[in-house]
């Protein structure tokens, strides 16, 4: 009977993780789904501590410490995810998804020292469990370092070959514990998981900041796969159908977010994007920038017809958004039609910036795609952008040397001006210079953006 | 070779059900807004928190002299659930800020 009430309650766990994903591509249903897969995880957990029996027919033990880890992860999970910043996401959910690895690979170790089975099929599975799990953690926390700024990207296409030999040999090394494996013995498992977790850290290192969306998203496919490897080493349906699920699920949404820059997925894995920075930067030395003054900017704005935003990354560090919508409002009050225009990838996330300027309360018909933006441009007076910069590099439309050449671009140099917002001449995170800031019609703003916006709403209220 | 072959009959279901998931995975999410990528990105990271189960059974059937497997499981059960709670709480706070422009 217990068996029953286990099966059935893994059995509505899987189908509401598939619902739930569905629900969670829509809009309306989203906020449902995702309660949906939480009820359904909540169910599936509680069942697992109260019917799972292993093969000999011994109920789950050790029941005070399993509440004890329960109720830390839940008190602490919790306080997190409440005090996170909703600039701060990307990195968050970096750091869960690598919480998430961390214990796919623990629960290969000790099933593999606890269980000296040399059977093929659960050393593959073990093996594999553990380095998918390891590679997880560690690039999810190297990921995490650098959206949070406390890591620095370290290119140089020796590491990118390093790297690749280094996967290769992980790889050879769990065909040797599977097919001999008495060669290395028990520490095979501990060597694997040390190589495993530099591979991890190495992996991350050299990617870019305009890549890193794909890289969490890869990575959250990548425990997804540790944890359905964990559902094959209990036979346990939902682990399975769960992380197949989001192994798939997650890999296609990488595959989407990489269409969207125009870039296959391997050339960011294994590919060097800072590689061409020298050829395209080498010009900008004898071009000069026009600055404009905040004065001047507020009244170019407020008599504009139609003004668009194109919001970045750098509204999002500098928390911006809120004074943003004061801005954008501030226009809308004196009769100018202002738009937001948002790049699929802008920000560090596909969507993070619809989550900020959803926050700052921005209605929805104001945040533009970029298809439905293009088009408008050449009768836009003014675009403003804000701490954006690749997003609008018109390298990527006209010069085919550009590392992101054919990347689909807002088109903002078709505008009539562009007032470009940005901290200092510093290059976008791709690490590729800006043909836009010396165009005729660009002025440049220099300041932090939440400043800048800030003065131009002061000066736009004495007009 | 042959312990291959084995395994691959002995579990040929659980191995129908991985191919049929991929294909449904992958169903499930093609089509999706551009707006929805961040919260749906955060919504499958917090279902693959699943793999707690995993950790609650390493914990669970673990001797009670075997220090590794409850240090470990310990950790495991920590960290899985904090995949799933945290996960679950921060989509549920991205969709929250969707909802509240609709009214």
């Amino acid at each position: 009977m217990s068996n029953f009430i286990l099966e059935i309650s893994y059995l509505f766990g899987s189908i509401s993780f598939i619902l739930g994903l569905k629900m969670l591509s829509h809009p309306e249903t989203a906020r449902k789904g995702n309660l949906l897969a939480a009820a359904g995880m909540a169910i599936a957990i509680l069942a697992t501590i109260f019917f799972h029996k292993n093969e000999a027919g011994q109920p789950i033990g050790n029941l005070i410490w399993i509440f004890a880890a329960i109720g830390l992860g839940t008190v602490v999970g919790y306080m997190m995810a409440m005090k996170v910043k909703m600039t701060a996401m990307p990195q968050m959910v970096s750091l869960f998804n690598g919480m998430g690895g961390a214990c796919a690979a623990i629960i290969s170790i000790v099933e593999y020292t606890s269980h000296p089975s040399h059977e093929v099929g659960f050393l593959i599975i073990a093996f594999l469990g553990l380095m998918i799990g390891s590679v997880s953690f560690s690039g999810s926390m190297v990921a995490y370092g650098k959206l949070d700024g406390k890591i620095n990207d370290w290119r140089s296409n020796a590491l990118r070959m390093f790297n690749n030999v280094l996967l290769l040999g992980i790889l050879a090394l769990i065909a040797v514990g599977i097919w001999s494996p008495d060669m290395i013995g028990e520490p095979i498992i501990w060597i694997l998981l040390v190589v495993s977790l530099i591979y991890g850290v190495l992996f991350v290192m050299p990617i870019g900041g305009a890549d890193m969306p794909v890289v969490i998203s890869l990575l959250n496919s990548f425990t997804g796969v540790a944890a359905a490897l964990g559902g094959f080493l209990y036979s346990n349906a939902v682990m399975l159908t769960g992380g197949i699920l989001v192994g798939s699920a997650g890999t296609i949404l990488t595959v989407l977010m990489c269409q969207a820059m125009n870039r296959p997925l391997w050339s960011v894995i294994f590919g060097s994007f800072g590689g061409g920075d020298a050829a395209a930067g080498g010009e900008d030395g004898e071009q000069v920038v026009k600055t404009i003054s905040v004065t001047d900017a507020a009244i170019l704005c407020a008599y504009a017809k139609r003004v668009a935003i194109v919001p970045g990354y750098g509204l999002a560090v500098a928390q911006a958004q809120h004074t943003c919508h004061d801005f954008e409002r501030m226009l809308g009050e004196k009769g100018v039609e202002v738009t937001y225009a948002i790049h699929p990838v802008a920000g560090r996330m596909p969507g993070h910036m619809n989550v900020l300027l959803a926050e700052a309360d921005v209605p929805y018909p104001k945040l533009l795609e970029m298809e439905e933006v293009n088009p408008q441009m050449p009768s836009t007076d003014v675009v403003i952008v804000v701490g954006a910069n690749d997003v609008v590099n018109p390298a990527a439309e006209n010069d085919p040397s550009s590392p992101i050449y054919g990347m689909p671009i807002i088109q903002v140099d078709k505008a009539r001006n562009v007032i470009v917002m940005k901290r200092s001449m510093g290059k976008g995170y791709a690490g590729i210079a800006n043909s836009l800031f010396f165009k005729d019609k660009t002025r440049m703003l220099f300041g932090d953006a939440k400043d800048t916006l800030g003065k131009l709403v002061s000066e736009l209220k004495q007009m | 070779m042959e312990e291959l072959f084995n395994f691959f009959i002995t579990n040929k279901e659980f191995i129908y059900v991985i191919i049929l998931s991929i294909f449904l995975g992958v169903e499930v999410i093609s089509n999706v807004p551009a707006i929805l990528h961040t919260p749906l990105m955060s919504g499958a990271n917090a279902i693959h928190g699943v793999v707690i189960i995993g950790a609650i059974i390493v914990m669970g059937h673990a001797s009670p002299d075997n220090i590794l497997a409850i240090g470990l499981g310990f950790v495991a059960v920590v960290l899985g659930t904090l995949n799933v709670v945290g996960g679950f709480v921060v989509t549920n706070r991205m969709l929250e800020m969707f909802k509240k422009k609709k009214k």
